[in-house]
């Protein structure tokens, strides 16, 4: 189906090509009708400043800003003034004042929460991807009550995340199920592994539809006859799974995993609910994002640059994606529209 | 096509500019304000401003004063039920001096830091309140640097819940109570829990074990650290050693107060520090095993003749800096310290009273049996060191207590990370 649309869409473009659009209208017009367009597109690009731009300049501004200091004379607070670098180093370096940051502060747990949420993002992004696509594979094949499964998948996905943490954490409670069908006593909160685990677990539970039906949207475009042709070549299931599905679902398998490894990147709400940010010596589970919502109560220019340090570690994430692993985003949408891929 | 993406890029350029320009005024204002001394004799219509009316106390008492005041109404402003949207709630109306938060009601934790940051009226000179006829450690949550802030409204302390079936005798002090372990061991239960989780309520358990065993977190000034001591290091070893032999059950490194009593009422504990809300609950859950087998006793102390010292909780009533109308103000927050107001939210909301009388009123007695009990509690109490730093030094103590009572690390190595914590919190 989809490589007849692709011909006509070709064949269209040739159309075009070929024909002189019937434009009588002069030079001084289309200039007219660039400013028209520019016209046309400033409310959206003045609401996009609005809510995108202020927010991020106004962050950085504020980072460059010391947080207000107490006067140790009148027990009051006076404001900071201009900071410098020092609410960066403050992160980076793990530096407190003149001393580095002792356990128990925030700035002392700066890398290690780098660290657990690009642990979380990889063991998660991972296993979402490997039983998303497995589950993808068996919604594609045709039989009775797929619809239903397609919708049953969907559950989990469908239930506010809020919800999920809050059962989750009555699963992994000291006497909760998990405790009690496995015949352990495992503090599932506490422990520095195990309550990592329970995010991972709790997040995969919740996610894997997503990636499962964005990789079943990849797969529904694969046109049945590149499978048969395949099957006279005599390509067993392996090879065909390997050198037909995975090329072909390859641009939307992309997408797929560009969206959760940032979704991933800025998680918040599941560990804050679930364990609160602590097991292990405290912080096993503080995510970057729940270290800046900790830091905003004590200071918000420091939790600025923390927010602003935050957002350029996804910036990069996204970029080497887009630049290296070719999670086209917008350009395969148009694609899959043309019907060329 | 050459023109309009310049045009476009000088569009974007522009805005962009105007994006900074906003950013920069945003920047501007503050400095210092002489709000103190304003609208103190005004008088007219004001807003109290409280977190969510659970019981449905307060609405009746705003309109049996507006009744008497009706060129003085009280507007009620219903907050979340969440203490931390609460606080932010308040900071960012604080941050716009909004002149109709008028009365605000914040929990005792964080007062130094509102009062710190200039936004509360001091309650002194005209504003001077009668503070005489209430509990001592309460007047102290609402003072910084001397100077009284916020005037307490409610209170509450800790209690030590245990099975007078097992245990006819409550233990006075901790080592006793470890002795009655030995009891649990042979019912096959666990011994004694309270709040462990890396939360709140772990500062609140912390802070009671070293203001027990003599020890204290910050200096009255409520900026010095003074935790690495010995004698704090006797407390929290007290929590340490009973975790790592497990008179305090393994799971309890999980435990809010709410775990702690479905334990405790499950009959899986016997004994249990937590709050006097569990008192009527364990006594008429349906599902609690407890119902006539527990009691209540003052928390075990380090010696005989002294109760355990308790963290104190509750909320203070305090009056905004850029109120409109801070004559009625102050006598709304006068309304609420009244023994009436008092006995109304002692009944009605089981809220602990600021003032000392009211725990000896046989009929408060009747209707809340723990209140003698609690008294002791409140009198013995440790307000949680009142800093304007209050977040990141209830960080510190979480944080290190945690990996003291997990092993993770030695009671001495755990102090002084955490003196160095609450060091940098202040700089």
């Amino acid at each position: 189906m989809s490589v007849t649309s692709g011909v006509s869409a070709d064949d269209k473009a040739e159309q075009d090509k070929a024909a002189p659009p019937p434009r009588n209208r002069g030079s001084s017009l289309r200039k007219g009708e660039g400013k028209l367009g520019l016209y046309l597109i400033t409310p959206t690009i003045v609401l996009l400043a609005v809510v995108i731009g202020y927010p991020v300049v106004k962050a950085i501004v504020m980072s460059f800003q010391k947080d207000p200091g107490l006067d140790k004379a009148t027990g009051m607070f006076v404001s900071g003034g201009n900071a410098g670098f020092s609410n960066y180093t403050h992160w980076i370096l793990q530096r407190c004042g003149t001393v580095s940051c002792p356990p128990g502060t925030l700035g002392a747990e700066f890398w290690d929460s780098v660290g657990t949420t690009f642990f979380f993002t990889a063991t998660t992004v991972v296993i979402e991807v490997i039983l998303g696509m497995w589950m993808a594979l068996v919604m594609n094949r045709a039989f009775r009550g797929r619809g239903l499964l397609r919708a049953s998948v969907l559950v989990p996905w469908a239930i506010p995340t809020a919800i999920t943490a809050k059962l989750w954490y009555f699963i992994f409670a000291y006497d909760g199920i998990a405790n009690r069908v496995l015949h352990t006593h495992i503090l599932w909160t506490g422990d520095q592994w195990a309550s990592r685990f329970a995010i991972i677990i709790a997040d995969v539970w919740k996610t894997t539809p997503f990636i499962a039906l964005l990789i079943l949207a990849g797969l529904q475009v694969i046109p049945a006859d590149t499978y048969e042709a395949a099957v006279v070549d005599g390509a067993n299931a392996w090879q065909r799974f390997t050198q037909v599905t995975l090329p072909l679902v390859r641009p939307a398998l992309m997408v797929a995993i560009l969206f959760r490894v940032l979704d991933a990147l800025r998680i918040y709400d599941l560990p804050a609910i679930l364990t609160g940010g602590g097991g292990g010596t405290g912080h096993a589970t503080t995510t970057l994002s729940i270290l800046v919502v900790e830091q905003i109560r004590g200071g918000f220019n420091s939790a600025a640059a923390l927010s602003t340090l935050t957002f350029l570690l996804i910036f990069l994430v996204a970029f080497i994606f887009v630049r290296f692993l070719g999670a086209h985003v917008v350009q395969t949408q148009q694609r899959q529209q043309k019907g060329t891929i | 096509m050459i023109r309009r993406i310049r045009g476009f890029s000088v569009a974007m350029a522009s805005l962009g500019a105007g994006v900074l320009l906003i950013a920069m005024a945003g920047c501007s204002g503050g400095g210092g304000d002489d709000s103190a001394s304003q609208n103190t004799t005004s008088r007219g219509p004001i807003t109290y401003v409280q977190g969510k009316d659970n019981n449905n106390v307060i609405r009746p008492l705003i309109a049996q004063w507006n009744a008497s005041h009706p060129k003085e109404q009280v507007t009620f402003k219903e907050q979340s039920d969440q203490a931390d949207q609460q606080h932010d709630d308040l900071v960012q109306h604080f941050q716009a001096k909004d002149p109709h938060y008028d009365v605000v009601d914040v929990d005792v934790v964080w007062t130094a830091e509102f009062a710190a940051k200039g936004w509360l009226q001091p309650l002194t000179g005209d504003f001077a309140l009668d503070t005489s006829k209430l509990l001592p450690a309460t007047v102290k949550t609402g003072t910084y640097n001397g100077v009284l802030y916020a005037a307490p409204q409610s209170s509450d302390g800790g209690l030590l819940y245990y099975r007078k079936d097992l245990v006819p005798n409550p233990p006075k002090t901790w080592d006793e109570m470890l002795q009655d372990c030995s009891i649990a061991k042979s019912h096959n239960m666990g011994c004694y829990a309270g709040q462990y989780a890396k939360y709140e309520g772990l500062t609140v358990n912390t802070a009671e074990a070293i203001n027990t065993a003599g020890g204290e977190i910050v200096k009255s000034d409520g900026r010095t650290p003074d935790v690495d001591t010995p004698a704090a290091a006797k407390g929290l070893t007290m929590l340490v050693d009973a975790y790592k032999n497990g008179d305090i059950p393994q799971q309890a490194i999980t435990y809010q107060e709410e775990q702690g009593r479905q334990a405790f009422e499950a009959g899986q504990l016997l004994f249990m520090r937590n709050w006097p809300y569990v008192y009527s609950l364990a006594t008429t859950d349906a599902s609690s095993k407890v119902k006539t087998s527990m009691a209540i006793a003052p928390l075990p102390g380090l010696t005989a003749t002294t109760p355990g010292a308790s963290s104190l909780g509750g909320h203070n009533a305090a009056i905004s800096k850029y109120s409109a109308h801070k004559a009625t103000a102050l006598d709304f927050v006068k309304f609420l310290e009244s023994e009436d107001t008092q006995n109304t939210f002692a009944t009605k909301a089981s809220l602990a009273p600021v003032i000392a009388s009211l725990y000896d009123d046989p009929t408060l007695i009747q209707k809340l049996p723990y209140l003698p009990t609690l008294k002791t509690s409140i009198l013995n109490a440790v307000p949680r060191p009142v800093t304007p730093f209050y977040p990141a030094v209830t960080q510190a103590i979480e944080e290190n207590a945690y990996a003291a009572i997990k092993g993770d690390k030695t009671v001495d190595q755990a102090l002084k990370d955490m003196q160095a914590a609450i060091t940098a919190a202040g700089s």
